[in-house]
């Protein structure tokens, strides 16, 4: 059976969530909840709630990232001194650990951030080629309810969009 | 008078539409503002061309002013940095949501603050070509910049603030990137499809956005004050007299936040004014932007006094006559100035009927923020004019070269950011939208969460009942 994805837009958040929440009671067959994806013009916080808390693992990357740029930045500095004994160091220690917290920290900020950056390009999935099932409206006001089914569910999912006041359906192979 | 932040009235495809013309569509007023920084630019290139040919004379800068002007007006630009996104990550973390329609601005003035911060070290070194040397890269000889010296300190934390800062500007205006995609046609259309990366606004790419937004308001809190207690330890940890002073961080870090929150009110005047964004940039939302100006202007002028007090206390003979110089000595007026400027002139941001008044503001602004330039050039210049050798004491007024260099920094500024506002929205539109979202189900005693449960019929949230069109 071949799959479809349709894409139902709907005139706010409550007809969109009330389909999603016919499709969570079993109303049409063969659509679980992670066939679904919610595309909103704003950042909805109750969209978690309705998608069941789906996760997010940037937080991962982020401390990654961190403990990556605080030891590379440590043994970096550290080398480089290390390196550094055609100096004369007036009585100082070679690594000297106070003055190098600070270009550590820096580093551990820099690489946080960078690593947070990739995760997020990553997880978010962009950079990728665009789902021709995208509608312009819904970076204006109207909010879309996507699902990938089985051809034969097509016309439950249709009605159930109808029933919630879909503006517009539009639908194509996966 | 109590108005409200924002119309929650406000039709979604209206927030487009207004954004979008501003962008296409400024007052004349912005084209005389470009012109103007074009004409200040030509006046510090000129300069420049002279001093790179002449050599650091004609800049008057010669020992033991061997740091003046250009080191002052760094630490100003680097200041004005600050409130930007510093404030846009605190103003994010506790939920603050009249930053929404101007913090856009607010970060792109730390992106370009930090730009032209950038300029002055490599102007002030003399020679040019040579400035790489502060990088720590390996070379033949073994040779690394001195890693316990606050000037590298600044090297690296400047440069990861200005990424870190750039890339939180970018990701925060990434949904905006892909309604102007959505919008445009032409070159724009081009710009800002490869700018938005394919967003679609789908439930992962909002969950992770938000993680990430999140994540990096919370580097970036830290790292600001880093940034500014690091530029504050290349006097501090020195044993000059005046800069060898304990509270000099959190001094740097208050009048850093300082100087930006000010500049923030000068550039949301004219933002508002260029662009007429008068439904987006509400006086409740400048006079709160005043209420946190004052009560910042308050903490720098305890941290003087606290400065004077222990000078004063501290008995360190050499210490208190930089003091009382200050006070009396050939800078005083200076001095004094900065003080009015600085910690009496706010008072006006007290006062709700100067509050409203946009023109007074202006003015206001523009003063606190040279009441903070003064600052930084009081901070440099009296210790180099009387350190601990008498023979060396002497008096500096900067040259015309000078003078020019540091004009023009405010032209290249105003430039910078006068097209990034053409080019990208100034006001967050996405943001601004769940704001009106937000506020009208507010008002209409609808919480978070009350969607979600399954009760969808008994919430009106459909668009026309949130946008009431």
């Amino acid at each position: 059976m071949s799959k479809r994805r349709v894409l139902g837009l709907f005139d706010g958040f409550d007809p969109a969530f009330a389909a999603i929440n016919d499709i969570k009671a079993g109303n049409v067959s063969g659509v679980k909840l992670d066939d679904i994806e919610v595309l909103s013009p704003i950042e909805h916080p109750d969209i978690d709630e309705v998608l069941e808390h789906r996760k997010s693992h940037v937080p991962k990357f982020t401390l990654l990232g961190a403990l990556t740029g605080m030891t590379f930045g440590f043994l970096f500095l550290a080398a480089a001194q290390a390196n550094f004994l055609v100096q004369p160091q007036g009585g100082k220690p070679v690594i000297p650990l106070p003055s190098n917290i600070v270009l550590t920290y820096e580093m551990l900020i820099l690489f946080g951030v960078i690593f947070t950056l990739i995760a997020f390009l990553t997880s978010a999935r962009l950079l990728r080629k665009r789902n021709p099932l995208y509608s312009e409206q819904v970076t204006v006001d109207q909010v879309g309810v996507e699902v990938t089914l089985d051809e034969s569910d097509l016309v439950g999912l249709k009605e159930s969009f109808a029933k919630h006041g879909v503006l517009e359906v539009r639908e194509g192979a996966l | 008078m109590h108005t409200k932040d924002i119309n929650e009235n406000l039709p979604w495809a209206q927030i487009n539409k207004d954004v979008m013309r501003s962008m296409m569509n400024p007052r004349k007023a912005y084209w005389v503002a470009i012109v103007v920084c074009i004409a200040m630019i030509s006046c510090a290139v000129a300069a420049e061309i002279y001093q790179y040919n002449v050599g650091m004379g004609p800049a008057n800068l010669n020992w033991p002013h061997m740091w003046d002007l250009y080191i002052a007006t760094f630490i100003f630009w680097i200041g004005m940095s600050h409130s930007g996104t510093l404030l846009s990550a605190i103003l994010h973390i506790i939920h603050a949501d009249w930053r929404k329609p101007i913090y856009r601005f607010a970060e792109a003035m730390t992106t370009f603050s930090l730009m032209t911060a950038g300029i002055f070290p490599i102007i002030h070194i003399g020679r040019l070509w040579n400035m790489y040397w502060v990088l720590p890269y390996y070379s033949d000889r073994g040779i690394w910049p001195n890693f316990r010296s606050p000037l590298v300190w600044d090297a690296f934390a400047i440069s990861t603030y200005l990424t870190s800062s750039a890339l939180f500007l970018f990701i925060g205006m990434i949904p905006d990137l892909a309604i102007c995609r959505d919008n445009t046609t032409g070159w724009r259309r081009k710009l800002y499809g490869i700018l938005s990366l394919g967003w679609r606004g789908d439930d992962r790419q909002w969950r992770n956005f938000r993680r990430t937004y999140l994540l990096m308001a919370c580097f970036l809190i830290p790292l600001a004050v880093s940034v500014h207690s690091i530029v504050s330890s290349d006097f501090a940890m020195s044993i000059m007299p005046g800069w060898h002073v304990t509270t000099f961080p959190p001094y740097f870090v208050a009048g850093a936040l300082y100087s930006g929150c000010a500049a923030i009110i000068t550039l949301f005047i004219c933002l508002r004014y260029f662009f007429r964004l008068e439904d987006y940039m509400t006086t409740a939302i400048l006079v709160k932007t005043c209420k946190l100006t004052f009560a910042i202007a308050m903490v720098w002028t305890y941290l003087n006094l606290i400065e004077f007090a222990s000078v004063w206390y501290g008995h360190n003979a050499v210490d208190k006559e930089l003091l009382l110089s200050k006070f009396n000595g050939p800078y005083a007026p200076y001095f004094w100035l900065m003080l009015f400027c600085g910690s009496v002139v706010p008072f006006a941001l007290a006062f709700e009927k100067l509050r409203t008044h946009l023109p007074t503001m202006m003015v206001v602004s523009l003063v606190l923020n040279l009441g903070m330039w003064l600052e930084r050039w009081m901070i440099v210049t009296p210790t180099l004019s009387q350190g601990y050798h008498p023979f060396a004491f002497d008096v500096m007024w900067p040259s015309m070269i000078q003078w020019a260099i540091i004009f023009g920094s405010f032209g290249w500024f105003g430039l910078l950011f006068l097209i990034f506002v053409k080019v990208f929205p100034c006001v967050s539109m996405y943001e601004v939208k769940e704001m009106c979202y937000h506020r009208k189900r507010e008002a209409m005693g609808i919480g978070h969460g009350s969607t979600a449960g399954g009760a969808a019929g008994s919430v009106p949230a459909s668009k026309s009942d949130l946008e009431g069109t």
